[in-house]
């Protein structure tokens, strides 16, 4: 057995890493799997980068932040695996909710009405709304900016956006330190529980197939053990692929519920992983179709294009320059080649390329793939952008900013 | 040289704040990681912060670091970059600390080790609190033991306790554990808990 501690944040998309645990996946394959569960971001990126774990549960755009240099250590880290994709939604007081579209489904339905609604909220208060992130360099983030800047609101000008651990996001709203949050399940459920605001936007209908947490190591404690990284993929997999079956739900949230995991009733984790979600206190759930994906449609190959995407809104929003040498470095940190080798011989569909253009399906199609057969879901952006890995400028010149 | 530990452990920041004053500091001030505390930090231009590293407030600091104004083109280091053993060792010790702006890291190192060696040394005081605490509890079952043995089969209290004691060492078993059986035994019998 090989002993192997990964780091992880409390949230509905931790299940992967947990149930790799919990289930015997990771023993099956030799691991001996510790669980170092943390509370801010900040310290799971300081225990990976320092070595007091290998591996860790992350925020895609955090993993290749650090690799550039842009968080604190410079680390060069590596994405060989994605946990999940999408599972955020955006929760607001009542003070903004009043101004939008009187029916909650209907906000969620239509993410462009309700962003130039949230504009005129905006303007009708003359007041900047201060809205919660889990940090800067969050999948979150640059989702809450991209839906803002599309109703020509400044994400730096116009709004307040305040770091803040997800776990302490309802007490916040409570206290009036904010007017609303994006985070991660299930803590906008706790929020809407609790009566302190309204789901007003989900990831899922901002880009459908957007990339949420990874699997980082540090790049050279990945080359120094290719076995260990195999057989660690080998368990993610298989436990990713338990996760997104509907028949294990229930033990799933069970699981989950339990306080050395996320530790909130196993009732509000279910939300996201059945798609029900309640977007208003007392309301019926709405359904909300691959609000949270783990498995299918090897949900867990990290295409260099969506490494390229984070990267192409960091330049958007000033955080790095742009430069030939940060686009590769940036591409590189999702490791396509490892996940191919990890696993190829384990009859998993293996798409045939590592780059695809972004947000151009709207409707599922079956791609070439090297075994098995792989269909893609529609992976589109709600204003209908289309982003191609090959010409980051031209895409990044559509916008104003 | 001013010195914000934040913290919302009572305990901890006095046991940090006294040791950092024992060494000469004297410009120490102690902030709960709550509400608008980042502000409060801001307005009270730190050279160096101090905080637990569990703490979930710590993103929030990072951030304030990332884009204030008051702290002009702060420098956020975790310790000593280039050394790792010392960032270990501040790892291991739950302690994590932020430098702003331009400080010389030869200042900063005596800062932290001993900040490491008070938090290393809290972690100690709370074990050994907790291990009293375990104890006093064990103790007050025991006795109870002993004086239902005494009550039902009129034992003296060292037979009372030596009967106790053999039983659990037949049983291979901690005299608590087997007092706690005989306390429910007892009750499930009828007699008072």
């Amino acid at each position: 057995m090989t002993p192997l501690a990964i780091a992880f944040l409390p949230l509905t998309d931790s299940a992967p890493i947990i149930v790799a645990h919990a289930k015997g996946f990771a023993e099956k394959h030799g691991i001996d799997l510790t669980l170092t569960r943390t509370t801010s971001w900040a310290t799971l990126r300081d225990r990976l980068v320092y070595g007091q774990v290998q591996a860790a549960h992350m925020l895609a755009p955090l993993a290749i932040a650090v690799t550039l240099g842009l968080s604190q250590h410079r680390a060069a880290l590596a994405a060989p695996f994605k946990l999940n994709l999408n599972g955020n939604a955006l929760v607001m007081g009542s003070e903004f909710t009043a101004a939008l579209d009187p029916d909650p489904v209907q906000r969620v339905r239509d993410p462009e009405a309700t962003a130039h609604d949230f504009a005129n909220a905006i303007g009708l208060y003359r007041r900047k709304p201060v809205i919660g992130i889990v940090h800067r360099f969050s999948s979150h983030a640059l989702m809450l900016r991209y839906w803002l800047a599309y109703a020509g609101i400044d994400p730096d000008r116009d709004v307040s956006l305040r770091v803040l651990p997800p776990s302490l996001m309802a007490e916040a709203l409570r206290l009036g330190e904010i007017d609303g949050f994006t985070a991660g399940e299930p803590w906008n459920s706790v929020a809407v529980a609790e009566g302190l605001g309204e789901i007003i936007a989900v990831g899922v209908n901002i880009w459908r197939r957007g990339v949420e947490k990874v699997l980082a190591t540090r790049a050279d404690w990945l080359e120094a053990n290719p076995e260990t990284v195999d057989r660690l993929l080998l368990a993610l997999a298989e436990a990713a692929a338990w996760c997104d079956d509907p028949a294990n739900r229930e033990e799933l949230a069970a699981l989950l519920e339990r306080p050395e995991h996320v530790g909130q009733s196993a009732e509000l984790i279910t939300a996201a992983l059945a798609g029900r979600i309640v977007l208003h206190c007392g309301d019926a759930p709405v359904d909300t179709p691959d609000f949270m994906l783990f498995h299918r449609e090897a949900a867990g190959f990290p295409w260099r294009s969506q490494a390229l995407w984070i990267y192409s809104q960091l330049v958007r929003w000033g955080m790095v320059k742009p430069s030939a040498a940060n686009e590769r470095q940036a591409a590189e940190v999702f490791r396509s080649d490892i996940y191919r080798r990890a696993l190829g011989g384990a009859g998993q569909p293996m798409p045939g390329a590592s780059m695809k253009v972004e947000g151009a399906l709207a409707a599922p199609l079956p791609v070439g793939a090297h075994q098995g057969a792989l269909t893609l879901g529609p992976d589109r952006f709600f204003d209908g952008a289309v982003f191609d890995p090959a010409d980051i400028e031209g895409y990044l010149a559509r916008f104003r900013r | 040289m001013r010195i914000v530990i934040v913290d919302d452990s009572g305990l901890r920041a006095s046991v940090l704040e006294e040791g950092l004053r024992d060494a000469g500091y004297d410009d120490i001030h102690v902030v709960p990681p709550q509400g608008a505390f980042v502000a409060k930090i801001e307005r009270m231009a730190p050279d160096v912060v101090l905080m637990d590293l569990g703490s979930p407030s710590r993103d929030t600091l990072e951030e304030m670091l990332a884009v204030s104004r008051a702290l002009a083109r702060p420098i956020a280091m975790f310790v000593d970059q280039s050394d790792d053993a010392m960032i270990g060792a501040a790892i291991d010790a739950g302690v994590s600390a932020y430098v702003v702006d331009g400080l010389r890291k030869e200042r900063v190192k005596p800062i932290l080790d001993l900040a490491i060696r008070r938090f290393n040394a809290f972690a100690r005081m709370q074990a050994e609190l907790d291990e009293a605490r375990t104890a006093l509890a064990d103790r007050k079952t025991i006795d109870r033991a002993k004086t239902i043995l005494m009550e039902t089969r009129g034992l003296a209290e060292p037979d009372a306790y030596a009967l106790l004691r053999t039983t659990a060492m037949n049983q291979n078993k901690r005299i608590v554990d087997v007092a706690e059986a005989l306390i429910t035994a007892h009750s499930l019998l009828g007699g008072q808990p």
